[in-house]
């Protein structure tokens, strides 16, 4: 029995800048999981993400993340995607830091 | 120290342009990921959890005060004004965009530094003792060896597609300070008459299966080093799995062989390799030798220092723990902590690195050290100047004074910066260290290794700390495993799990009930944490942490 489809986003890293990004319904890059495009349909889930890997020349290693609908857009479920649209804990570096400014 | 010759400067400066132009090419679309990875990998160049990050090598662990600042500029320029200081004598830079590498790259070679082959299943960074060429109880300095391995190993066409990546350790005293129990191949300078040799031992590593290296010769003469490394290695390349990434290591082929197939397979092997060594290689070493002589050590009356430390009660706590035996008696070696309680193990900021630098000048005959312990070294400091360096490393936020205490704590990155990582590393470091500051037992818990892992490849090694802390993913929530009882030095032992595992705010709780149970425990306060579990056995330890009966469960 497959497992049943639970919501994803489709995420990687900025080529460049080596940045976390997320993939947007308007198919840009974002910088924001909340701007990420919530994906709960399996079928369309993997073509999102074969249209990010096509896209090599903009970002590295895209896959699908689990998400869950928050008020603002979609969350991450998992600690390390939560970690992801942060940045480290022992220094305000990284996504955060962009936020404290 | 050594100094590039015309062809280290080329080859260097060579791969850097071949690098300048794969970026150029990921760039503009002529490489695609999968063609580019193994190669920025082959240049230091991981694509990490939030960015990149660049591995440089600090070849057995020695670094000029030159090369120290010229870190520094690269962490203000293309970083954000910091390093991290690994268990492998590197230091990684966590924040490099990919378009500026390439000129990081040539900012390093300008200072004689690189990053070749401290990533892919090639021979890493060969790292050293890290009081080497300065310790009392050294037979002989080992780094012009390890120079001698660099030179071998770099670009060697045989070995640049081992089964797995390739570690080698060497340390030129009978305490092991390299760890070279938990490597690949571990070299131990030995003495037999007059005759200087090495033990080779082979087949150590942590990560998944942790082993401790076995002797393969247990002496082997000086001349005869690289045909014996070349014979160790194209056996391995051989003999070692590819169809398993997990069991591709050098260990598991002596697992799975034994010592003695393993060791006659490298014996006649090494009956093809030696004749192929026509000597030159030898006076490659004394050439090499020559530039690693020691500095022109300076007399100078330790009064001003004794005096100091009668009178200056800070001096006195520093001196006793992060002071170690010179082999010139009026010098001393000094440790500098990268370990301030709530800080990150092995950071230093930009403006820190200019301090050691000017202090290695000032001081230190210009030479600085990385340990695999996370702490920077000035190996050659006359006592007389103790109390000045003190001083500047006082006002530098660096005289943090717990070498060798619970807070000297290794711990890699985790996931805060590891994309390999299954949970975090450094704040249950943090934690721990401030923890037990402020509850005022560090001092009485005394000599201490602890140790700790994101991931079970083991970067923090936990499985040799006396207390190991293993960060794993259980069903999406951080969960820390605790081993007991491991050694990193030349009474190696792999640690043994407590038991089950404990959520990361239960982390520093449990490591409290251990260090209580030992308080109790041990026979008086001479007897080290790791010495009183050597005599009682994990059983006292076990108990503290999961009750009596309990610790089975689960």
């Amino acid at each position: 029995m497959s497992r049943k489809f639970t919501p994803k986003i489709v995420t990687a890293n900025d080529l460049r800048a080596g940045d976390v990004v997320y993939l947007t319904a308007s198919d840009d890059w974002s910088r924001h999981h909340h701007e990420a495009e919530f994906l709960e349909d399996e079928a369309i889930a993997e073509l999102r993400l074969l249209r990010a890997l096509g896209q090599g020349d903009i970002v590295v290693g895209p896959y699908l993340a689990e998400a869950r609908q928050g008020t603002q857009g979609p969350e991450p479920v998992h600690f390390r995607e939560a970690f992801r649209t942060r940045g480290p804990s022992n220094y305000a570096h990284g996504k955060q830091e962009a936020t404290n400014v | 120290m050594y100094k590039y010759s015309d062809f280290d400067t080329a080859t260097v400066r060579a791969r850097v342009a071949q690098f300048r132009g794969q970026v150029e090419r990921r760039l503009n679309g002529s490489l695609t990921e999968e063609e580019f990875r193994p190669l920025r990998l082959m240049n230091g160049l991981y694509l990490q959890l939030h960015a990149y990050m660049l591995r440089v090598a600090i070849p057995y662990g020695t670094l000029s005060a030159a090369q120290m600042r010229q870190l520094a500029y690269i962490a203000d320029r293309w970083d954000k004004g910091f390093g991290h200081f690994t268990t492998r004598q590197n230091i990684q830079f966590n924040w490099p965009r990919l378009t500026d590498v390439p000129d990081i790259l040539d900012a390093l070679a300008d200072t004689q530094l690189h990053a070749i082959q401290t990533s892919g299943n090639t021979i890493r960074n060969v790292t050293a003792d890290h009081f080497a060429g300065a310790a009392a109880d050294e037979i002989a300095d080992p780094r012009p060896v390890a120079e001698l391995i660099r030179q071998w190993s770099t670009d060697h066409p045989e070995f640049q597609f081992l089964p797995r990546k390739f570690k080698i350790a060497i340390t030129g005293a009978a305490a092991d300070r390299a760890v070279i129990r938990a490597h690949d191949i571990g070299l131990q300078i030995v003495q037999r008459g007059d005759e200087i040799g090495f033990a080779v031992l082979v087949g150590g590593g942590l990560g998944r299966t942790p082993m401790l290296g076995q002797v393969i010769r247990d002496f082997l003469p000086k001349a005869d080093l690289l045909p014996y490394l070349e014979a160790i290695v194209a056996t391995y390349n051989l003999m070692g799995r590819r169809d398993n990434k997990f069991k591709a290591r050098i260990k598991i082929t002596l697992f799975e062989n034994g010592i003695e197939t393993l060791r006659a397979a490298v014996e006649e092997e090494f009956l093809r390799t030696r004749p192929a060594f026509s000597g030159v290689d030898q006076d490659w070493l004394a050439g090499i030798e020559a530039q690693f002589a020691p500095p022109a050590f300076r007399a100078a009356d330790p009064a001003p220092f004794e005096a100091a430390l009668k009178v200056d009660p800070l001096l006195r706590t520093w001196a006793s723990r992060n002071l170690a035996a010179h082999k010139q008696p009026d010098h001393a070696i000094v440790t500098v902590s990268l370990k301030e309680h709530g800080q990150t193990p092995g950071d230093a900021t930009s403006e820190q690195m200019r301090v050691l630098a000017d202090l290695a000048e000032r001081y230190g005959y210009g030479e600085l050290r990385i340990s695999h312990e996370q702490n920077v070294i000035l190996p050659h400091v006359a006592r007389a100047d103790l109390p000045q360096v003190h001083a500047e490393l006082l006002r530098a936020g660096l005289a943090t004074a717990n070498v060798g205490l619970l807070s000297d704590i290794i711990a890699c990155p985790g996931m805060d910066y590891c994309a390999l990582a299954t949970a975090r590393s450094i704040p249950i470091a943090q934690q721990l260290a401030t923890h037990f500051r402020d509850i005022g037992l560090e001092e009485e818990i005394g000599q201490l290794k602890i140790k700790i892992s994101g991931c079970i490849n083991a970067c923090g090694h936990h499985h040799v700390g006396h207390i190991g802390i293993l960060g794993l993913d259980r069903a999406g929530v951080e969960n820390y495993q605790i081993t007991l009882g491991g050694d990193g030095t030349e009474t190696a032992a792999i640690g043994e799990r407590a038991g089950p595992g404990f959520a990361y705010d239960e982390v520093v709780p449990a490591i409290e009930r251990i260090l209580r149970a030992y308080l109790e425990l041990r026979s008086d306060a001479s007897e080290s944490f790791i010495a009183a579990f050597r005599r009682l056995g994990p059983a006292p330890f076990k108990t503290a942490l999961y009750g009596e009966g309990q610790r089975d469960a689960a």
